[in-house]
């Protein structure tokens, strides 16, 4: 009998998940608003999905390597981060402000903060924003769909935030302006309830984050409908807000998460200049996870009172 | 409080757990009684609390019940001899969590023969029970090992009236405690009414998990004609999900009671008994021969012929593997107990002792664990607690040292049973961090109680 066992501490079991298959769920989640966005926007779109990807990758083995640590790539976390950010941006943007996109989400937002787990905001919303406020007219102009087919002359269009007459069946297919992945709300939607059925987001956020947007629409006198469908908030809904490292642990924190964050939405819409409001909200409610998980920690088995019995 | 307890229809709700892989491939399978080994190493510590001395010299002849090892502690019980024939040497032995202990080595004379001096019990009120107990040498047979008098000697100021009988057998491979119910259920019966009717309880819950149709229909048949006159003992089917075995969880599904943190069962008014146990006891009331063999179950992939083996205590694990027909593959991790909350050891050379439910052994591919990765925050350790804690929020306070905020996340309840382990994506190492964070809380109190007396 050779000598050499394996000794460790229990459990001896583990279950067989990790991280990079978390991801890959999240990427087969992306898909189909992927496809969305080529059939929409053009195969262009595929091109700056792929730059997005791509120095994202780069970004983070470099940054690893520079900081003398194991390489993470492998988890595909930059990919997601990648592929989102592209999802976030408009077609027709200079690749080149995508690339410093990806260097502001993988360099300054995660891997200076300590790599994956370790950043306090979503990277990809992160970057989303800086690329906002540093190019607000190419973050802000958007193209008609199908423009590739009409020839050169792309007309670009507002997005039906702005504009605020577009059909729910346009919204719904995504047939209008917007950025890559956030116009097509079917595709988002199957996207959402894959990651559901294979238990990698929990319902609560999205859920809470939709109805509390439309209550919040609603008292607002706005049309619950047309703001649930346009602009970002789907994609932030399913999978920005939900993003494990940036959200609350517990369950009663990602309901007030997902609160904070539906009316942050549609007060930042309502109120202020910028057309868009999600990124915004996320953003900040990012911040407040460490003190909504404190006020949230449940209260440990046995902790409570003494429990009197039966109920007869 | 005399209003009638009503017996559970079903579960109740329980926090957290974990769904582990079942694999009980000997559940169908007759247990086999192991011949006599050439010799038997029997430690003097085989439960918690004080180790046993040795009552026996080198030279000695012993017979099958005679007691070798016995201390004047209360938490402690006398440990018997498994085989006949004569004491070889008492030495000191490792056993399975590394420490050394004395052992007693007998060398059987291959005849099994009983010691003259067993007989029944005689069982007329509770102090005789826990006196019988005592001398049956019995201590938990689920797997921690806690001497059996020490649990049935409930204080009077607290007021149990719940006997429940743990059969959920939550560990993956595990069957002993199956098996023992299938071959032994008369026993395990005629035990819960004699123990119901000495300690005076007023209903007894026997909670199977329905992983196990057999054992319910075979204790339900047997209970039927009870509980048509009496209405006190009810068998109920838990989900199969880990860790309902767990004596917090089981009690909080049996009965809705929560054990406040830091007591003991009795604190919420229950007397929890492994099933093996109570099985024991009964036959020791009618036989008295005590506890010197145990139904071990052997499994695993790089076992040949898994199966659960009736062993005398103090056979080492290598005969006992090679009883059932050696290993099919490269052993690579050795398990006494289950996979989730069993110790692995570094050879097969330790010996089964009173409180070992299974022996499993692993290839390479099940045995190599995963590097750990950075926590991404995921929650599901969260989710997978049935403690309700934190251990997120428990690894960090222990990696920084911080022994308040250890405190301040309950780290003391914690009761190390692998499902935030088991549920981690990144496969990080919870539940070793945690018992390092309990180790570094009491060297703190042991540093702090040194500290007051040198002033």
């Amino acid at each position: 009998m050779d000598n050499k066992m394996y000794v460790s501490s229990s459990p001896h079991f583990r279950c067989n998940t990790s991280t990079t298959k978390i991801m890959l769920d999240v990427i087969i989640a992306l898909v189909p608003a992927v496809i969305a966005s080529v059939i929409f926007f053009g195969p262009y779109s595929l091109m700056l999905i792929g730059v997005c990807i791509a120095s994202c990758v780069i970004c983070e083995y470099i940054s690893r390597k520079i900081m003398k640590r194991d390489t993470t790539i492998g988890d595909l976390s930059a990919v997601v981060t990648g592929l989102l950010l592209a999802l976030n941006l408009p077609v027709n943007i200079n690749p080149l402000i995508a690339v410093f996109g990806s260097i502001v989400a993988i360099v300054v937002v995660k891997q200076m903060f300590g790599g994956i787990g370790m950043n306090f905001v979503n990277p990809a919303i992160a970057a989303r924003i800086v690329l906002l406020v540093s190019f607000p007219n190419a973050m802000m102009t958007w193209v008609e769909p199908f423009w590739y087919k009409a020839g050169v002359d792309a007309t670009t269009s507002a997005t039906p935030l702005v504009t605020g007459d577009v059909s729910y069946v346009n919204l719904l297919l995504g047939n209008h302006g917007g950025s890559l992945g956030e116009t097509c709300a079917v595709a988002l939607l199957l996207g959402g309830v894959y990651l559901v059925i294979r238990k990698v987001i929990s319902p609560i956020i999205p859920c809470v984050y939709i109805l509390s947007a439309g209550v919040m629409s609603l008292v607002l006198g706005q049309d619950p409908i047309y703001q649930i469908l346009s602009g970002g908030l789907l994609l932030g809904a399913i999978f920005m807000a939900t993003d494990y490292v940036t959200s609350p642990y517990t369950k009663w924190g990602k309901v007030i998460f997902a609160i904070g964050c539906g009316v942050l939405t549609i007060l930042l819409r309502t109120f202020s200049n910028m057309p868009e409001g999600v990124s915004f909200s996320i953003i900040l409610m990012n911040i407040l996870v460490p003190l909504i998980e404190m006020v949230t920690t449940p209260k440990a088995f046995g902790k409570a009172k003494k429990a009197k019995g039966d109920k007869k | 409080m005399e209003s009638k307890l009503t017996l559970p229809k079903k579960p109740y709700r329980t926090y957290g757990g974990v769904h582990v892989p079942h694999r009980k491939y000997t559940a169908n399978k007759q247990s086999v009684e192991m011949p006599a080994p050439q010799f038997v190493t029997i430690s003097m510590s085989q439960h918690m609390g004080a180790p046993c001395t040795p009552t026996v010299k080198v030279g000695d002849t012993v017979k099958i019940g005679q007691v070798i090892g016995n201390s004047d502690a209360f938490v402690s019980a006398p440990i018997h001899a498994s085989v006949s024939g004569t004491v070889a040497k008492i030495d000191k032995v490792t056993v399975n969590d590394g420490t050394k202990v004395d052992a007693v080595v007998i060398e059987s004379d291959g005849k099994m023969e009983l010691y003259e001096g067993l007989k029944p019990p005689v069982i007329n009120n509770l102090s005789d029970l826990l006196k019988a107990t005592r001398e049956s040498g019995l201590v938990g047979l689920g797997g921690a090992g806690f001497p059996t008098h020490v649990k049935l000697n409930i204080p009077t100021d607290k007021n149990v009236d719940t006997l429940i009988i743990n059969v959920a057998e939550c560990e993956p491979y595990i069957t002993a405690d199956h098996r023992e119910v299938l071959e032994n259920s008369w026993h395990v019966m005629s035990g819960v009414y004699a123990l119901k009717e000495i300690l005076g309880l007023k209903r007894v819950i026997i909670g199977v998990e329905n992983n196990k149709p057999d054992a319910i229909k075979v204790l339900k048949s047997i209970a039927a004609h009870d509980e048509a006159k009496y209405n006190e003992v009810a068998i109920l089917p838990l989900k199969s999900s880990y860790p309902f075995g767990a004596e917090k969880v089981l009690i909080k599904a049996c009965t809705n009671r929560v054990v406040p943190m830091g007591k003991l069962p009795a604190d919420a008014g229950c007397l929890v008994m492994n099933v093996a146990s109570i099985a024991f006891l009964s036959e020791y009331m009618k036989t008295g021969i005590p506890l010197v063999k145990r139904r071990v179950t052997v499994d695993g992939d790089a076992i040949k012929n898994p199966m659960n083996v009736i062993v005398p205590v103090g056979t080492s694990v290598k005969e006992v593997i090679d009883f059932t027909g050696g290993y099919k593959a490269e052993p690579k991790k050795i398990i006494l107990g289950g996979p989730m909350m069993g110790s692995s050891v570094c050879d097969d050379s330790l010996f089964i002792a009173k409180q070992n439910n299974a022996v499993l052994v692993f290839s390479e591919k099940e045995a190599r664990l995963q590097e750990p990765t950075a926590c991404i925050r995921c929650g599901r350790c969260i989710d997978a607690c049935p403690m309700r804690l934190m251990p997120t929020k428990i690894c960090r306070a222990v990696n920084t040292k911080d022994i308040s905020a250890m405190l301040d996340s309950d780290i003391m309840n914690c009761m190390e049973c692998g499902c935030c382990a088991y549920a981690c994506p990144a496969h990080r190492h919870i539940v070793n961090n945690i018992r390092l964070g309990k180790q570094l809380i009491n060297a703190e109190k042991k540093r702090t109680i040194t500290l007051k007396e040198g002033k």
